[in-house]
Formats: structure tokens, sequence, C-alpha cells
């Protein structure tokens, strides 16, 4: 249920969620399941490194998904979500034992009548992994 | 690498597709959201949706469908080894809940030649069982030239 009083206001430049996850093998797997994508890039070595690539790939949706994850959570609401879209700037390489340290910081950009467009900054080791990463929310 | 003449091609609807309570979980899940609407049908019929909503980008479910019969279009020659998915985004006219039999129409709305790469564009129109537009999904794939 969304609850107004602990929904996060809306003033252009305060960040309004913020997470560190953890992308393991397990979770392009799990993720591979849950969407129908499996493309051997993102849980094969060999594969991954025949088509040219460092090492196994999160799926770009996958990563997609984890961003916006971080904003539902704090809205409550997915559907406030009227509007998603993004451009994969990198890949996320998921080592086998260690994974990848995704960092997730989404920051209010511009707030209107009805609605706020909010930023999704993803980064890991500090390089940004999606670009033009931008959520229109229903206020 | 890509016929630049499929620009404009319409693919024919998808089998719809049925949107289950366990799947939207499994999604939500999977892209680590632990919002209750996505997972708890009772705090979803309380906000007053028929049951579990889906996370922002389960609608990738379904237009991936309709990307397949473009990927394997022999008309359409796609080198799909050297594909990557460039940008994607949703516009969502209402919320996806479990129950809903969903359908995508795909067209291809652009094919470019980009440096020695080509780049492809397609706008997937998702509706329900009545017709009604749920969400747009535009996909844009960069399908690298090999030197």
């Amino acid at each position: 249920m969304t609850n107004l009083s602990t929904a996060p206001a809306f003033t252009p430049g305060d960040v309004i969620a913020e997470s560190t996850i953890t992308v393991t093998r397990e979770t392009l797997v799990r993720y591979a399941g849950a969407s129908g994508d499996f493309n051997p890039i993102h849980y094969r070595d060999d594969i991954a490194s025949a088509a040219g690539l460092p090492g196994v790939i999160a799926q770009g949706m996958l990563t997609m998904g984890l961003a916006i994850g971080v904003l539902t959570d704090a809205l409550g609401d997915p559907s406030r979500v009227v509007e998603y879209g993004c451009r994969f700037a990198r890949h996320v390489i998921v080592d086998p034992s260690l994974g990848a340290q995704l960092h997730i910081v989404a920051t209010v950009k511009e707030v209107r009548d009805a609605t706020a467009t909010v930023a999704l900054a993803a980064s890991v080791d500090g390089a940004q992994v999606l670009v033009k990463a931008v959520a229109t929310v229903a206020l | 690498m890509i016929n630049p003449a499929i620009a404009g091609k319409v693919y024919p609807p998808t089998t719809p597709y049925l949107v289950g309570r366990e799947k939207i979980r499994e999604f939500a899940t999977a892209t680590g959201t632990q919002t209750a609407l996505c997972t708890d049908v009772e705090a979803a019929r309380g906000a007053g949706y028929a049951d579990v909503v889906a996370p922002p980008t389960f609608a990738v479910i379904i237009s991936q469908k309709a990307e397949t019969a473009l990927l394997f279009d022999p008309e359409a020659d796609i080198d799909f080894e050297h594909l990557v998915h460039g940008e994607q985004k949703f516009s969502h006219h209402k919320a996806i809940v479990a129950g809903d039999e969903l359908s995508a129409t795909l067209t291809v709305t652009s094919v470019k030649a980009l440096g020695g790469n080509s780049m492809l564009t397609t706008t997937t129109e998702i509706v329900d069982d009545a017709g009604e537009p749920v969400s747009t999904a535009v996909a844009t794939f960069v399908i690298r030239g090999v030197a």
C-alpha cells in the first residue's frame, strides 16, 4: 500500500533512494529464468569469451530492472513509474566468485504538475553502466 | 549485417501471454524489488489493483517475444552474434497485473548505418485482451560491423 506519509517528497536535487547491490552469477541465472533471456553470454564463460567479452556479463535488462527497483521500493507502487528508459553504456562483468557491486542513486531532476523526472545513476567501480537512465513518476 | 529494406515492417501480434501471479513474484525477486504490491495479493487489492502489480521492466517479457520474430526473420538477415542491446524505453499506459492477457505488435521503426555498425530501432505496442494499450516498448539494437 502506498503510504503517503512515508512517500518521499520530490524536490529537484534530492536523492530519494540509494543502494548497493551485489550481482552474482546466481543473480544472472535467476533473472534469466524470470525474464526468459537465456543468452548464454550471461552464464557461460567459454561462450562469453568466444563473443569477445572479458567474462560473463549481466543482462542489460537486469541492470535496468535493479536500478528501477531501488526507486519503486522507495515509491511503494511500481505503477507510479509511467515512463522509464536508458542507454546501456558499459557491460557489467560478473566475476564467478566476487560478483559485481552495482551502485544505484535516484535523484529528482524536475517536478512538473503531475509528474517528477528521476535520474538513476548506475555504476560499477565508479564507472557508469547506464546513461540517460530516467524515470517519469506520477505524483 | 541487416537488410535496410525491413524499415517499416510490422510483425503479426504475438500469441496472448497470460501474466501469472508467481511470474510477477519471480520477476520482482530477480530484480531485487521488495515492494509489497508486487508480491502480496492483499496489499495489491487494498491499493485498488485486481492482483499483484508487475515491476516497471516486466513488460520486456512480452516485448522480447515480439522481437524473436524479427531476430529470426530471414528477410531481416540479422547477424545476432554481433547484436547488442543499445537502448530501451517503456511508456506505461496502465499497470500490468496478474491475470492480464497481453499481446505485442512490433514495428521496425528505423534501420540506420552508423560508422561500420547498423542501428535498428523497434517500437512494440503491448495491448490487453480488450485491445486497450498497456505499454509501448522502444528498443534500439546495435549490430556491430565485422571488419
